[in-house]
Order: C-alpha cells, then sequence, then structure tokens
C-alpha cells in the first residue's frame, strides 16, 4: 500500500514540498512537476532534505517541466528519475492512490 | 454497481479567507456526504487557521463559513483530524480551536468531539490509510 | 425579476431564491409560498423557522435528509419523516422550504 505524492509549486514560494517530504512514508513516490521541479534541483537550501528523503521514497520529475525550465540532467539531485507524461501515468496506476499538494 | 465504502480524506492545508480553496473544500465535504462513504478531514499546515474560534468577517464582507463545521456532525461527518505541529509552528492550542461535536448514533446519541489532535507521525498514518485522498 | 411585498419588490433568481437573504420578513414568506402554491399554515411555520434558526447557527441550509433527521431529533418522529415533509412542500422540503425561509438552495441540491 503505497502512495504517489505530486508537488507542482516551487518550494520557496509555498511549503507544499516541505510538508510532503515531512508526511511520505517508506515506499511512497514523490513526483514533482511544473514549479515543483525546482525542488529537484541541486544546491538549493531545500537539496539536503529532498536527497535524504531519497532514501526511503522513490523521487521523480517530469521532463518536460524541468526541460521547459533549462534544468538540465546533471542539475538534477543524485538519485531523482525524470519521466515522461507516460510515466506520470503508469505511477499514478502502480501506486493506491494519489495524494497532490496543492 | 460496486457498493464498497471507500475511506476519503479531504486535506486542507490553507487559510480560510485569502484563498477560495478552504470554502471549496467544505462545500465539497457536505455535497460528498451524500454518498455514504467514510469521510475523514485533515487540517494541517495553514489549515489549521480555519478551525480557530471567534472568527468575524463582517469587516471584509464575505461569508464566515466557520459555524458549518459545527454541523459535519448532522452530515455524518465525524472525524476532523488536526496537527499538532501545524498548531505548535503558528503559536496556537487545541484550546484556540472552536468546540466540534458530533451525536454518536451507536452510544445513546452521547456528544462527542469531532477534532482528534494527532502528531505528524500520526497524520503521516491517517494519509497511508485511506482509499481516495482529496488535497484542497 | 422580483416578488412583490405591500407594494415593494424583493429581488429573486431565476429559480425563485432571493438574492439578499437580510430581505426576507414573514410577509415576504407568504408572497413566496403563493408563488409555489403552498398554503401556509402553523406546520409549515414550523419548518421554516426550523431552517431559519439552522441557517443562523450554522450558515448552511441542511439537505434534505439532514433536516429530516435534525427534525426528527427536535420535534419528533412523526414530523421527521418523508411523509410528512412531503405533504407539508411537495416540490421538496429542503428546495421549497428553504425558498420560503429565505434561504439559498441547499448545497448539494442540483
Amino acid at each position: 500500500m503505497s502512495t504517489l505524492h505530486t508537488v507542482n509549486k516551487s518550494p520557496f514560494a509555498t511549503g507544499s514540498l516541505q510538508s510532503c517530504l515531512s508526511h511520505a512514508k517508506d515506499g511512497d513516490a514523490i513526483l514533482m512537476f511544473e514549479d515543483g521541479v525546482y525542488g529537484a534541483t541541486k544546491g538549493t537550501t531545500l537539496a539536503d532534505a529532498v536527497a535524504a528523503k531519497g532514501g526511503s521514497v522513490t523521487l521523480y520529475v517530469l521532463q518536460g517541466d524541468a526541460d521547459a525550465r533549462g534544468i538540465a540532467a546533471a542539475r538534477l539531485i543524485e538519485g531523482v528519475t525524470p519521466v515522461d507524461y507516460v510515466g506520470f501515468v503508469r505511477l499514478a496506476a502502480d501506486h493506491d492512490r494519489t495524494h497532490a499538494w496543492l | 454497481m460496486d457498493e464498497k465504502i471507500k475511506k476519503f480524506l479531504y486535506v486542507n492545508r490553507k487559510a480560510p479567507y485569502g484563498t477560495i480553496y478552504a470554502l471549496e473544500a467544505l462545500e465539497v465535504v457536505l455535497i460528498g456526504a451524500a454518498f455514504d462513504q467514510d469521510v475523514s478531514l485533515a487540517f494541517l499546515d495553514d489549515g489549521v487557521f480555519q478551525l480557530v474560534k471567534n472568527q468575524k468577517t463582517d469587516g471584509i464582507g464575505v461569508k464566515n463559513f466557520s459555524p458549518t463545521f459545527r454541523a459535519l456532525g448532522d452530515y455524518d461527518v465525524t472525524k476532523l483530524f488536526v496537527e499538532q505541529e501545524s498548531l505548535d509552528e503558528r503559536g496556537l492550542t487545541a484550546d484556540d480551536l472552536q468546540d466540534i461535536i458530533y451525536e454518536d448514533e451507536d452510544d445513546d446519541w452521547a456528544e462527542k468531539p469531532s477534532i482528534r489532535i494527532v502528531s505528524r507521525a500520526e497524520m503521516a498514518d491517517v494519509m497511508a490509510d485511506q482509499d481516495v485522498v482529496l488535497s484542497f | 425579476m422580483s416578488y412583490d411585498v405591500n407594494g415593494t419588490s424583493v429581488e429573486h433568481d431565476e429559480e425563485g431564491y432571493i438574492t439578499n437573504l437580510a430581505d426576507w420578513t414573514e410577509d415576504l414568506a407568504n408572497v413566496i409560498a403563493k408563488a409555489e402554491e403552498v398554503d401556509m399554515n402553523e406546520e409549515h411555520w414550523e419548518v421554516v423557522n426550523f431552517l431559519r434558526s439552522y441557517y443562523e447557527e450554522y450558515q448552511i441550509a441542511p439537505a434534505v435528509r439532514v433536516l429530516i433527521k435534525a427534525v426528527k431529533k427536535t420535534m419528533g418522529p412523526e414530523k421527521g419523516n418523508n411523509k410528512y415533509m412531503y405533504e407539508l412542500f411537495p416540490y421538496g422540503p429542503a428546495k421549497q422550504a428553504c425558498k420560503i425561509a429565505g434561504l439559498p438552495k441547499p448545497t448539494g441540491c442540483v
């Protein structure tokens, strides 16, 4: 029984990513998309917390949103996996529920 | 038709009047209550501000919908989980929240509190225990 | 669109719900009831007044089943049932009685 969490806001504008990180359970997945992809980048004040969470949950970004914002693969936090829209749908189908952190 | 009762959690993370999310969430809960599911509400982050007592909105010209939370018991919505850490961060305690009670049909209509204060870890467990999570 | 109450007009929407809840008076309730073809007696007033105090307390017009449950609790099972309510308000207690009570359409009524 696991959850796909989605975050679509920049972690510098809202606390959604932070709240998501502190409520996600081991074995869950977090997908960052739209402005949420900024949370998946290296060197931010949140990067350590995101990377640490990567040990117990799997982290994804929506490739198109990262590309659109000029975020190259090299700038993604270690362990973050880019997915396309089909991958997004597959993640939703593979988990028991989806929790959208608005 | 599948008559299985599902567990629905409505997650409230926004303060009441700055955006329309809180009011919309409450309306969805009231409408959704007609479908006889197992409904819970979660209040965390700024969502805890929705339950603060003594709200008076005359000065801003919008409807004060905080009394409507007290009607939820009539709609068989009796589980309002409030996160302790979110209260702490905002300088609030359980005493700052309005009393919300329901009458327990299975216990001779005894009045019981609907608000349950839980830790962040317990809130994560509540979230993981649902069939459907609707976030506002 | 408006109701005429002793020469004053009170605005309502296309379904007959008054636009400004503060416009409500008992005279207006009688005018709306007439438009709804409801002949107001003491029993109708009891429900209308119940709805108004429910709204006053909770800021919502209750759904039908919630209304009936609440009436059952405060006025007893001989009144808190579908048959009694629909005899008083044939087009639906929540919808029709709320309109006469000057409340908005109940949340969840389509």
